[in-house]
């Protein structure tokens, strides 16, 4: 998983509450068999409004996506997150996040950052004009207008994003323990190893 | 291991010698001993080992088929050719498996070889499930596998990329639940009806956040086929896993299967596996009794699986019910599945039968259907009646006992190995307003196909079915 340190450059100001991750992904999009090319299929439903930011050229390519309230809610449907990643989104900035989702997004390495309404809304108007830059960090959000708004994370989640470690990368560094209870059951219980080929 | 030597029940001891590593806020990094890997939850885990250059850690811990996708009708022409699968989302699945298992030398059981099968049939059957290991699927009814006093459950997409690359799982320890049923079974009450009766007896949520064991005499008295059963369907009761502590009845099925311990290993493991069952004094958070005495013959009304009546009974009252919500979805259930409150049960006339699914597929559930089936013929108004075997090795044990021939003389289709019409992801669906008799575990709306309408019920249930062409008392019948 790719570190996150700096995501500086346009924001796709979308600023809508109970973005539902059928709106992220449309549910047709779900017998794939890969992660890749669900960006094709992300905000479709949006997408078929006239004038939409994702298909502005303005913001063609945003890292950064600046959405309302209670961004994600609906479905567990991990595919949300693959849409997002897919299209380039490696951060969103919300005043809320669906546990779910917001998990989901950290499992795939995209930054979920929670800031006040008003300071949503400040962002919302900046990103129409320019680049916005989020430091992993030191926490915070800043505008070339000066604006800096500082953001809680879970430490946990923190350090693994900045090492761009996901869950599996974290589970990995334990390869040590999980090695001593393979050599464990290798000693107590041998015939579990042994028996799972066909002889 | 736990240091503690207070009484501990057999879930408690298969996962305390599992913890890899115990963590502060209550979760544990839990060692897997078995993964079933099948073609639509792994695609995209395979891919995300691929994009970090990750290996499968125990390629030899993981064993792999296909049946989600696959056709049930011909695989191979006369001349032996292999027929196309004519949706190109389920052949893209399928090629997915073939290739993401030989890229990560993970073994694969392919779809023309006689082990192929439902992932849940074919784990036990080979001896890949075996008494005190961990076994996980990313698929729901991996319930299933508890029947040899396994802790089996189903994991999602991620999760399967999880314990690919670290054969590992964070989990959260659930609470233990005690499902008590003691007593004799009556005429034409088969291990389904338990089952049913346990999923009603709970309701659908009744299990949600409790890992499940089976005890009292039935379980005791009853086949592993049974077992698998009951356990399987612990997923539409809310539980997250279900188990049967493993005795001589697991020792004499597991004997001489494929993967199961050879030599000297077979008395260590079976020393082992004795020491797993709960000890006297031990508690469950939760005890739920039934009398088997009580239990009769089942059958589903409505499109959730814990609504279950006697097949002697009616369809039941929305306006019984006090609760409005409750009564609104009753409403909408009977609107979906065209019945009426009062009408009774056996006057539903059924359009198609469906005996197969990882609930009722092996070889007993086929004999029970081909003792009701035998010398007699599918009714004028049945359109279609299945019989789909859960692995090529129970097909052919059928097929030796001439159960087939059965079958086929009653007008029963006899088909390849797979999910089938559980589903709807392959081409055996149910028709939209049609009604089918069905051996498998969901009665959802639209899980037989949009529009479909299903009633669970026993093998020999579906068989009376086929035969009357409407929900029948086997034992009137037998």
């Amino acid at each position: 998983m790719r570190a996150i340190d700096t995501i500086e450059g346009k924001a796709y100001p979308l600023g809508r509450p109970n973005i539902d991750t059928d709106i992220i992904i449309p549910a047709h999009w779900l017998k794939t068999v890969t992660r890749e090319g669900l960006g094709k299929g992300a905000f479709e439903t949006i997408r078929a409004e006239p004038g939409n930011v994702f298909d502005d050229p303005a913001y063609a390519g945003a890292p950064i996506l600046i959405a309302g309230d209670n961004y994600g809610c609906g479905s567990s449907r991990e595919h949300a997150a693959w849409a997002m990643a897919d299209m380039g989104i490696r951060a969103v900035i919300a005043p809320g996040f669906s546990d779910i989702h917001s998990g989901n997004a950290f499992k795939n390495g995209i930054l979920t950052v929670v800031l006040p309404q008003e300071q949503v809304d400040r962002l919302l108007e900046v990103a129409k004009e320019l680049p916005i830059a989020i430091d992993l960090e030191s926490q915070t959000v800043t505008t070339p207008y000066q604006d800096r708004f500082r953001f809680e994370i879970d430490p946990f989640r923190k350090d693994c994003l900045l090492k761009g470690l996901d869950e599996i990368g974290i589970t990995l560094q334990l390869d040590d323990a999980i090695a001593a209870h393979e050599a464990k059951a290798h000693r107590e219980t041998p015939w579990v190893e042994g028996a799972a080929r066909a002889a | 291991m736990t240091t503690d030597s207070s009484p501990r029940t057999l879930y408690q001891k298969i996962w305390d010698a599992h913890v890899v590593q115990q963590r502060d806020d209550g979760t544990a990094l839990l060692y897997i001993d078995r993964h079933l890997v099948h073609e639509v939850t792994s695609p995209q885990a395979f891919d995300g080992l691929r994009a970090a250059g990750r290996k499968v850690r125990r390629p030899d811990l993981t064993l792999a088929v296909a049946d989600h996708n696959i056709q049930t009708t011909a695989r191979v022409d006369a001349a032996g050719q292999r027929l196309p699968v004519e949706d190109p989302q389920s052949a893209e699945q399928l090629a997915a498996l073939v290739r993401n298992t030989t890229a990560f030398g993970v073994e694969y059981i392919e779809d023309l070889a006689a082990e192929q099968g439902i992932v849940h049939v074919v784990g036990p059957e080979q001896g890949f499930t075996l008494p005190g290991t961990t076994v996980v699927c990313g698929d729901s009814h991996t319930a299933s596998h508890g029947a040899l006093g396994a802790l089996a459950f189903g994991i999602g997409t991620s999760e399967v990329e999880h314990v690919l690359a670290s054969q590992t799982l964070l989990l959260k320890r659930s609470k233990s639940l005690e499902v008590r049923v003691d007593g004799p079974l009556g005429p034409g009450v088969t291990p389904k009806d338990v089952a049913l009766a346990i999923v009603a007896k709970l309701t659908a949520a009744g299990g949600a956040g409790y890992v499940a064991e089976y005890t009292g005499s039935v379980f005791r008295e009853m086949s592993i086929e049974g077992r698998l059963t009951v356990c399987n369907m612990s997923i539409e009761a809310g539980a997250r896993a279900g188990l049967v502590a493993p005795d001589d009845t697991t020792f004499a099925y597991l004997k001489g299967k494929p993967r199961a311990p050879k030599r000297a290993d077979w008395d260590k493991a079976v020393a082992w596996w004795r020491s797993l069952v709960t000890d006297p004094g031990a508690t469950y958070d939760k005890v739920v009794t039934i009398d088997a005495a009580t239990i009769v013959p089942l059958v589903t009304w409505g499109t959730s699986p814990d609504d279950v009546v006697p097949i002697t009974g009616i369809v039941p009252d929305p306006a019984a019910l006090t609760d409005p919500a409750r009564r609104a979805a009753a409403e909408k259930s009977l609107a979906y599945m065209g019945l009426t409150a009062g009408q009774r049960m056996q006057d539903v006339s059924v359009d198609r039968i469906f005996i197969g699914s990882c609930t009722n597929s092996r070889i007993e559930d086929l004999r029970a259907a081909a003792a009701i089936a035998k010398g007699r013929h599918i009714a004028g108004n049945v359109k279609q009646a299945l019989v789909v075997p859960g692995s090529g090795l129970v097909k052919r044990q059928a097929e030796a006992e001439g159960l087939d021939r059965i079958f086929i003389e009653a007008g029963f289709e006899w088909r390849e190995p797979g999910c089938s019409m559980c589903l709807a992801m392959n081409p055996d669906k149910v028709p939209a307003g049609e009604r089918c008799a069905s051996t498998s575990n969901r009665n959802f709306v639209g899980r037989q196909g949009p529009g479909s309408r299903t009633h669970l019920l026993s093998p020999a249930m579906a068989a009376a079915a086929a035969v009357t062409g409407k929900l029948t008392d086997v034992r009137e019948i037998a």
